[in-house]
């Protein structure tokens, strides 16, 4: 069957093998072939795609949970959708998320998934007390950070590259309320938001809306949306169903026009410099989540996201340069997204360094690969790199250059049986082996 | 006091959504009767994680055995009123495979038409007495007009549903309701092979909320999703000149 990664750019006819228990995927395993794991299909580009895809979705049971530390054992399959449903009902929840809830608890791992809160408390793996991996010899190893730990910090952030991913343990997070604190501050150029990041760094959460048209003295304007726990208010959950988008949208609904018109208007809602309110979690942290297959938006051509990481000491520098690019091509994102990361991690692959990243989307027209790459070489001279769950297209030279523990990753999947059994489009692409 | 529930054939793909579902509303007593104990312990364990306050045991008892099904269910009830009972169990084998081999035709057969009606009357014998509860048989639009890609597991269905139209008319007069399930292609284990290929199907947690739904509303009949009750009256009526001419 025909699948592609969120992006829908690209697309592979592959075949899907469903296995429906941890010990089915390691049976699976044992076949001869290269495949990849795969969970939702919410990475954006070809991580996820191989002429033969492992989808753990139907992996899906909640094992344990100890309601003394908050650390919960399921299936790899499980959702963060699925756990928040369950757990904040509980009094939990989820460490780290992502800006959708519709990812696997093993793909989280795979790609090694940040939020709002990566300042303070690193990313999703940094909360996971171990994971039982399937090897590519059809065996079923526990890694944690201390057993097996070349194992554990390859295959958080390792792309599924490493092992499928059958189950993990996680510690959720105590919580007395669903409900989130938000204040929203202007920031009227780049100076001002990266300013706003630090002056908020003791916020829980924090993410700002950038507008990539904003020109001249504006470049950079920004919404900072920073974000605490409510403390009370009930510990709900919402049913409202999704708004779904019914088919592909022409291919010239998002157009330069349209984009300005809404970051105009999406700017100037906010009127006082200042603005707090209470809001779900599920606004909070799941805008995008309201409306299901937002990604037809983009029309049948699919879109690429773009996210790139600077590091603190060349960030302001880099990310205005870069913004400038992106301005002067007229190509602006609909969604453009930054963000001030914390402290890196052990992991070899993991994407977050501390300093600045910015997220974007563009739609696949002929002339965007060419920007991307002139992109790619201001993030490369800025000693940056982009995140591997959204790419689709960086070559093996800018991976390289720009994820210096590629080789100590090799040889940690050669140890484990992992060569010649894992590959995705992506690390053909980014030459691995 | 808790809301007892029965489930038959728990692990499911539909059946396993919708204990999911019950537990969430609210913590019950269910009892989970199941073919294997060993495989159904990961979801005993996944809903009591779920709802800490349900009490959840798995029992274990031969599906085709009419014996033991009596024994279990008087077993099960121990003069304990049962709110619910959902029988969800089957099998859905290649058409051709059943064809060619009348073993597995005869198993299929008995699994998804004579098994489901021994529970449904094992049960309605011991609930008969409280004069009141639920019993849902999860049959299947296949089970509407039979036709050539399945008409073993559609006459087994078949079956089911002629079974619940004379347990309504019997228990029409009684608080003792009976649910017939038709669901249409829903996405479980037992539609991998279909899924593998590209086939769409309805999402299963969709299909279990509906069969929550309208067996809390006490409906006879439920089509899940709902399009199915047009697709399969249009299908039903089609003459056979027609029909006939139609490769599904």
């Amino acid at each position: 069957m025909e699948i592609s990664g969120w992006g829908r750019y690209p697309k592979i006819d592959a075949q899907v093998i469903l296995p429906k228990t941890g010990s089915a995927c390691a049976s699976a395993l044992k076949d001869p072939g290269l495949l990849i794991p795969r969970g939702l299909g919410r990475s954006y580009g070809d991580s996820s795609l191989a002429p033969t895809v492992l989808e753990t979705t139907e992996l899906q049971y909640f094992q344990e949970f100890d309601p003394e530390t908050g650390v919960l054992a399921c299936d790899a399959g499980v959702s963060l959708y699925e756990i928040l449903n369950v757990f904040i009902p509980q009094g939990w929840f989820l460490p780290v998320t992502s800006g959708t809830r519709f990812v696997t608890v093993g793909g989280a791992i795979a790609s090694d998934i940040h939020g709002k809160n990566h300042h303070i408390d690193g990313t999703f793996c940094e909360h996971v007390l171990s994971s039982d991996i399937a090897l590519g010899n059809g065996e079923i190893v526990t890694a944690s950070p201390t057993q097996n730990q070349d194992l554990f910090h390859a295959t958080c952030g390792g792309m599924g590259l490493t092992g499928v991913i059958v189950s993990a343990r996680i510690r959720l997070k105590p919580i007395t309320s669903s409900e989130i604190l938000e204040t929203t501050i202007k920031a009227p150029n780049l100076d001002a938001v990266l300013d706003g990041f630090e002056k908020y760094i003791g916020s829980t959460y924090s993410v700002a809306w950038i507008d990539c048209l904003a020109k001249g003295p504006d470049l950079g304007r920004s919404l900072l949306m920073i974000g605490e726990h409510a403390t009370d208010g009930g510990l709900k959950v919402s049913n409202k169903k999704p708004i779904t988008i019914p088919m592909d949208a022409p291919t010239q609904l998002l157009n330069p026009l349209t984009i300005k018109a809404f970051n105009t208007l999406y700017y100037g809602k906010v009127l006082q410099a200042e603005q707090s309110r209470r809001t779900s979690f599920e606004t909070y942290f799941y805008p995008l989540d309201q409306m299901r297959d937002w990604n037809r938006l983009y029309g049948k051509p699919g879109f690429l996201q773009y996210q790139f990481v600077i590091p603190t000491a060349t960030g302001r520098e880099g990310m205005r340069r870069i913004l400038e690019e992106i301005t002067e091509s007229g190509q602006g994102s609909f969604l453009a997204v930054l963000k001030a990361f914390g402290k890196q991690n052990k992991n070899y692959l993991s994407f977050p360094v501390e300093g600045y990243t910015l997220a974007l989307d563009f739609k696949v027209t002929p002339s965007i690969f060419k920007l991307l790459d002139r992109l790619d070489e201001l993030v490369l001279q800025y000693g940056g790199r982009l995140y591997l769950a959204k790419d689709a297209r960086m070559t093996e030279q800018t991976f390289k250059a720009s994820y210096p523990r590629w080789q100590e990753f090799e040889a940690v999947r050669s140890k484990y049986h992992a060569i010649g059994k894992f590959a995705s489009l992506q690390s053909k692409r980014l030459g691995l082996s | 006091m808790m809301k007892r529930i029965v489930i038959v054939g728990a692990a499911s793909g539909i059946a396993k959504e919708c204990a999911r579902i019950w537990v969430k509303e609210s913590a019950v007593d269910l009892t989970l009767v199941v073919r294997d104990a060993i495989r159904a312990q990961p979801l005993v364990a996944d809903l009591q994680v779920r709802s800490p306050h349900s009490k959840i045991e798995a029992v274990t008892v031969d599906f085709n055995d009419a014996t033991a099904i009596h024994n279990l269910v008087e077993e099960v009830y121990h003069s304990r009123t049962i709110d619910n009972v959902l029988i969800a169990h089957g099998t859905l084998p290649d058409q051709a495979d059943c064809e060619k081999d009348l073993n597995l035709c005869k198993e299929t057969l008995e699994i998804n038409g004579v098994s489901p009606c021994l529970f449904a009357e094992a049960f309605a014998g011991v609930m008969q007495n409280q004069g009141k509860g639920n019993i849902a048989i999860i049959g299947s639009v296949a089970g509407d007009r039979g036709r050539k890609s399945n008409y073993i597991y559609g006459a087994a269905k078949g079956l089911v549903s002629r079974y619940a139209q004379g347990m309504q008319h019997r228990f029409a007069s009684t608080r003792l309701q009976i649910t017939l399930i038709k669901p249409g292609p829903t996405a479980t284990p037992m539609t991998e092979k279909m899924r593998a290929k590209g086939m769409k199907m309805a999402p299963v947690d969709q299909v279990a909320k509906e069969i929550v739904d309208g067996i809390a509303k006490g409906k006879s009949v439920i089509y899940t999703p709902g399009k199915w009750q047009i697709i399969m009256l249009i299908i039903q009526h089609l003459p056979s000149f027609v029909f006939n001419k139609l490769n599904i």
